[in-house]
């Protein structure tokens, strides 16, 4: 990893690494008496670990110039290796939350492993730890070669990617200690997000950079939506994050914003992070690794650039549509559900187009349990976005809001969705990035696949369950107009599906841990070197129909 | 600074409406514009070039 760098930027990194220490223990001296101390301590040490490690090679030679004429990939590996291991810690934790919705004294007494705080390291691990570096690590692979070119330089790529990764480890840490700003997906205290901020932001410029050096002079779709997914994030992390420190010594702060605006603003960022963190982003994905894997074009190009820009303009108005029944005024309610129901169209254009591309190669969603993986994410695709602009309206939200149903929508999607379109991708790019002719086992893929679904369609139809009779059991009156049932009677009509939930949940974590094992074995075995040049396989082009 | 309720209204009913609509038009025709149609085949088939170099 070092080797690979120049003098130069190893001189560099470790400039930013004695930047980040001093931040880090400037930090932890302020706020000595305040949980950020740890925290400073924390980045402290993170900058010393970057310093040690570039100082150690230092003088190793420098490369020669032959690795310009590749492109450079060690940063997506780690970003895998990373991804994957987010994954199974994350899935873990929320199997573990789970089990603590059936049966609450497996807390164990902790005041760090109360619902409240283990949850949010749950939907940070997944969503930030699992799924962002599954973003990163895909980004830069389909950035350079829908470009043609070589990132512009060596260091930002690791900046992005381990930057991004102290970030989560902050956020993940910071919940177990108390440290939160209590919005839903945005829990991290300013100094994480200040951080990320800067992360952000050279991630975008590598995006510019690497463009402005492409040969290409249509800049393919994915590139679109994964940029947009860089951009989006960047305005809505910002904007809700403004907020006012105690002090530099102090973890707490409080938002610029308070009351409706306050909410308004957390639920603009809530939906648009769902959005563009995980829609843009993974339609990027399946918009390259769908095709490649399948050995077919996409099925209409002007399709998925008419869905671009109908999700980036629709998107943005319907986070309104979580705020039903409060004080925000009714035409901002009714506007985020026309948005919402508008959203199906866009949204169902790209699972139709990923569907329809796989016309003429069902054979080989058959046979490979990969490409599978992809199909099935865009069928979830297609089905949580109707479900979504279905439980936006208002009449169908007073059932379904605060409820189980809510919890089942959100893991159809992000299951059934987000996860497996990038497990297909994993697979799919593991063997080419590596160099091998396929994956360790293919069997062990086919496992996962069936796993993961079972564990999927488990979870999700549990909470439809619980979900709905909770609705119903809260707006069921007696004759007497009061409420028929208690919210204790409630629970215990939900407890058989928290336990179906909890096993389901437990299905896809299995899954997951077969993944990082193949993945593992795969990197580890020398013995399946790909034979030719390339582990890409020559995609080979299937009969089209006629246009 | 007080931005009035009714402002907003009617400034979401009048130009949020036509802006949108305007920039969803504008999309259509970029889209659709004959000569456009080439560049778009080209990026639909160029990922599945077996090509794996960059060229800078």
């Amino acid at each position: 990893m070092i080797a690979q760098l120049t003098r130069n930027e190893r001189l560099h990194a470790i400039q930013i690494g004695l930047v980040v220490a001093v931040c880090g223990l400037l930090l932890g001296l302020a706020g000595r008496d305040d949980p950020i101390g740890l925290h400073g301590g924390l980045i402290f040490v993170a900058g010393l670990l970057a310093i040690f490690l570039v100082g150690r090679d230092y003088y190793a030679p420098e490369p020669s110039d032959d690795r310009l004429t590749r492109y450079y990939d060690d940063p997506s590996k780690a970003g895998v290796v990373l991804s994957i291991a987010w994954a199974v810690f994350g899935l873990a934790v929320g199997d573990w939350v789970a089990w603590q919705l059936v049966n609450p004294d497996l807390t164990f007494g902790g005041g760090w492993s109360s619902f409240g705080r283990i949850r949010p390291v749950h939907t940070t691990s997944v969503i930030f730890g699992f799924g962002g570096n599954g973003l990163i690590a895909t980004s830069l692979y389909v950035l350079q070669r829908t470009s043609r070119a070589r990132l512009p330089d060596q260091l930002a790529p690791w900046f992005v990617l381990l930057g991004y990764n102290l970030f989560c480890v902050l956020a993940v840490t910071g919940y177990m200690m108390g440290i939160t700003q209590s919005k839903e997906y945005a829990e991290p205290e300013w100094y994480a997000d200040i951080w990320l901020v800067v992360v952000w932001v050279v991630y975008f410029l590598i995006y510019l950079r690497t463009l402005a050096r492409r040969k290409e002079p249509h800049i393919y779709v994915s590139n679109w939506y994964y940029m947009a997914f860089i951009l989006v994030v960047a305005i809505l992390h910002i904007v809700n994050n403004l907020a006012m420190p105690l002090s530099f010594g102090s973890a707490k702060s409080y938002s610029a914003f308070s009351g409706v605006q306050d909410a308004m603003t957390q639920w603009w960022y809530g939906h648009n992070a769902v959005a563009f963190f995980l829609t843009a982003g993974f339609l990027g994905m399946m918009y390259y690794f769908l095709p490649v894997q399948s050995g077919r074009p996409i099925f209409s190009y002007r399709l998925s650039i008419i869905s671009f820009w109908g999700i980036t303009f629709f998107y943005m108005w319907a986070g309104s549509h979580h705020l039903h029944y409060t004080a925000l005024p009714q035409w901002v309610q009714t506007l985020g559900i026309t948005f919402s129901l508008m959203l199906l169209v866009p949204s169902w254009a790209s699972a139709g187009n990923a569907l329809l591309t796989l016309n003429g190669a069902w054979h080989k969603v058959r046979d490979d349990a990969t490409l599978r993986f992809m199909m099935v994410a865009a069928v979830f695709y297609g089905l949580t976005t109707f479900e979504g602009s279905f439980m936006a309206i208002r009449s169908v939200n007073s059932l379904s809001h605060y409820t189980d149903w809510t919890i089942g929508h959100v893991h159809a999607g992000a299951l059934g969705w987000v996860a497996f379109i990038t497990f297909g991708s994993i697979y799919a790019s593991v063997p080419w990035l590596w160099n091998r002719d396929g994956m360790y086992s293919a069997k062990l893929v086919e496992a996962h696949f069936w796993l993961g679904l079972a564990g999927t369609v488990i979870y999700v139809f549990a909470m439809w369950n619980s979900g709905i009779i909770q609705g119903l059991m809260w707006r069921t009156y007696n004759e007497s107009g009061t409420l028929a049932y208690s919210f204790v009677d409630s629970l215990v009509a939900m407890r058989p599906y928290y336990v179906a939930r909890a096993v389901g949940g437990l299905f896809f974590l299995i899954g997951a841990c077969l993944g990082a094992y193949n993945i593992w074995m795969t990197i580890k075995n020398p013995g399946l070197v790909a034979t030719q040049g390339g582990g890409r396989p020559e995609p080979k082009l299937a009969a089209q129909p006629a246009e | 600074m007080t931005v009035e309720h009714d402002f907003l209204v009617g400034l979401s009913k009048s130009f949020g409406l036509f802006y949108l609509i305007a920039l969803s038009i504008a999309v259509l025709i970029y889209t659709f514009w004959p000569s456009n149609k080439r560049r778009f085949d080209r990026a639909a088939q160029s990922i599945l070039d077996g090509e794996d170099k960059p060229w800078r």
